[in-house]
């Protein structure tokens, strides 16, 4: 069977969340580059497995998807049995949706404070040499601080953020969160002890470690 | 069975996402209305179902739920079989990712660019007496027709947007869609042709009618 293939740049976010699911599953994938100094993303090619143009895209045979999150559950559906991992558990109405509640959570409440922060601390820096708009940060500071007490609370009943099983939900945070961890607001997490000690067990698997090698600016 | 019960106003989009997919799989439910002007989302009750102190919120026996497209997987899961319908298509890993795409489109693209206009010229005049940041409308506008261009390409393939077949995909455009559509630039719809007619389509599906009804454009 070919390799699938992830379109995008290693060190995007939402190309690693797909990466992460496949490193989970041990299937064997293919990145290919896409060179948005060229414009590569605004391509006919490219645009025809994603057609807003932007990453990650997937190949697999002549199954062509885009949407990390949606690439993700393919992938954990497909390899999933093979691998011995539920990630997803829809074997489990009930475990399923506490998946997608976190998940949605993720996508919802945690990204939408933390990625501006990183988009303001490290990414318009190194990739455009702008300036960080401190005002932005600090409000998305308090408003992750929020976000921050809610998941203590549900850490401090399970150990992951499901139940007390790891699933697409806590994979979930791992690109925004490995980021966070570059900017001065890293020490953050250290007001939240078992936000902390989640985020280092996701930090230490295997699959994060390998690919957190390719995840600088 | 005790009916589900869903926590929320049945006016609010995110409650109606939830609605629409009951309505689908003709479960029996209970719309609990969620006073927010007595800060009732704030409450220990409702914070014990939603910690984030938003609605919907959702209960079936001694499952609670929230998040209102987890809400509605787990309903279209829990009664899909039994009411004939298959809007999730999970028996099939290619049909189920293209309704996972289309689900993640709308959340991340459309919504973000429609939903501002739905805001600024229904929601924030009636309820904050604001007048409507026109500046916000044209951009949010801009961004729109740009998405519409896509979903015209995709719809003149297809009947929906996971393929030709009706999934959760198209139900999750119609709450902010329908709040659109009593906005001064519902017109902007009738220069994507293929765009309109899955909208009307939607539109006067029964699940559709029966929960817009509740819906009121006039605030």
């Amino acid at each position: 069977m070919a390799p699938v293939k992830v379109f995008g740049l290693k060190m995007s976010t939402n190309v690693a969340r797909v990466l992460v699911c496949l490193e989970e599953v041990g299937a064997e994938y293919e990145v290919v580059d896409i060179d948005f100094q060229a414009k590569e993303h605004k391509s006919p090619q490219h645009l025809a497995r994603n057609p807003f143009g932007q990453i990650p895209a997937f190949q697999d045979g002549d199954v062509v998807l885009f949407e990390s999150r949606a690439i993700s559950r393919y992938v954990l559906r497909k390899y999933s049995k093979s691998a011995g991992v539920d990630l997803l558990r829809e074997g489990n109405l009930e475990e399923a949706a506490a998946v997608d509640v976190w998940t949605e959570v993720e996508a919802q409440q945690y990204n939408p404070a933390v990625a501006p922060i990183v988009y303001e601390c490290l990414i318009h820096p190194a990739m455009f040499g702008a300036p960080t708009n401190q005002k932005l940060v600090d409000e998305c500071v308090e408003k992750l601080r929020k976000v921050l007490d809610v998941y203590e609370a549900r850490l401090s009943e399970h150990s992951y953020l499901a139940g007390d099983f790891l699933s697409f939900a806590d994979l979930s945070h791992f690109p925004y969160t490995h980021y966070l961890m570059a900017t001065p607001y890293a020490s953050l997490f250290d007001s939240y002890p078992r936000v902390k000690a989640w985020w280092q067990g996701l930090a230490s698997r295997p699959s994060a470690k390998k690919l957190s090698a390719d995840m600088s600016f | 069975m005790a009916p589900v019960k869903v926590f929320g106003p049945a006016m609010s989009t995110n409650v109606a996402r939830v609605l629409v997919c009951l309505e689908e799989v003709g479960a029996e439910y209970e719309v609990v209305n969620i006073d927010f002007q007595a800060m009732e989302h704030k409450s220990p009750e409702h914070l014990a179902r939603n910690p984030f102190g938003q609605i919907p919120a959702f209960q079936d026996g001694d499952i609670v739920l929230f998040e209102s497209r987890a809400i509605a997987k787990y309903v279209l899961r829990k009664y899909s079989k039994s009411a004939g319908v298959d809007l999730l298509r999970e028996g099939d890993l290619k049909e189920a990712a293209m309704v996972d795409v289309w689900t993640e489109v709308e959340a991340h693209t459309y919504n973000p660019a429609l939903s501002p206009v739905v805001y600024e010229c229904l929601i924030y005049p009636a309820m904050r007496g604001v007048p409507t940041n026109q500046k916000v409308v044209e951009e949010s506008l801009e961004k729109l027709k740009k998405v519409l261009d896509v979903y015209e390409a995709r719809l003149s393939k297809h009947d929906y947007l996971a393929g030709d077949f009706l999934s959760f995909a198209d139900l999750n455009h119609f709450p902010y869609t329908h709040y659109f559509m009593g906005t001064p630039h519902a017109s902007l719809f009738d220069a994507y042709p293929h765009v309109k007619a899955w909208w009307e389509r939607l539109a006067a599906r029964p699940s559709v009618k029966k929960i817009s009804a509740n819906m009121p454009l006039k605030f």
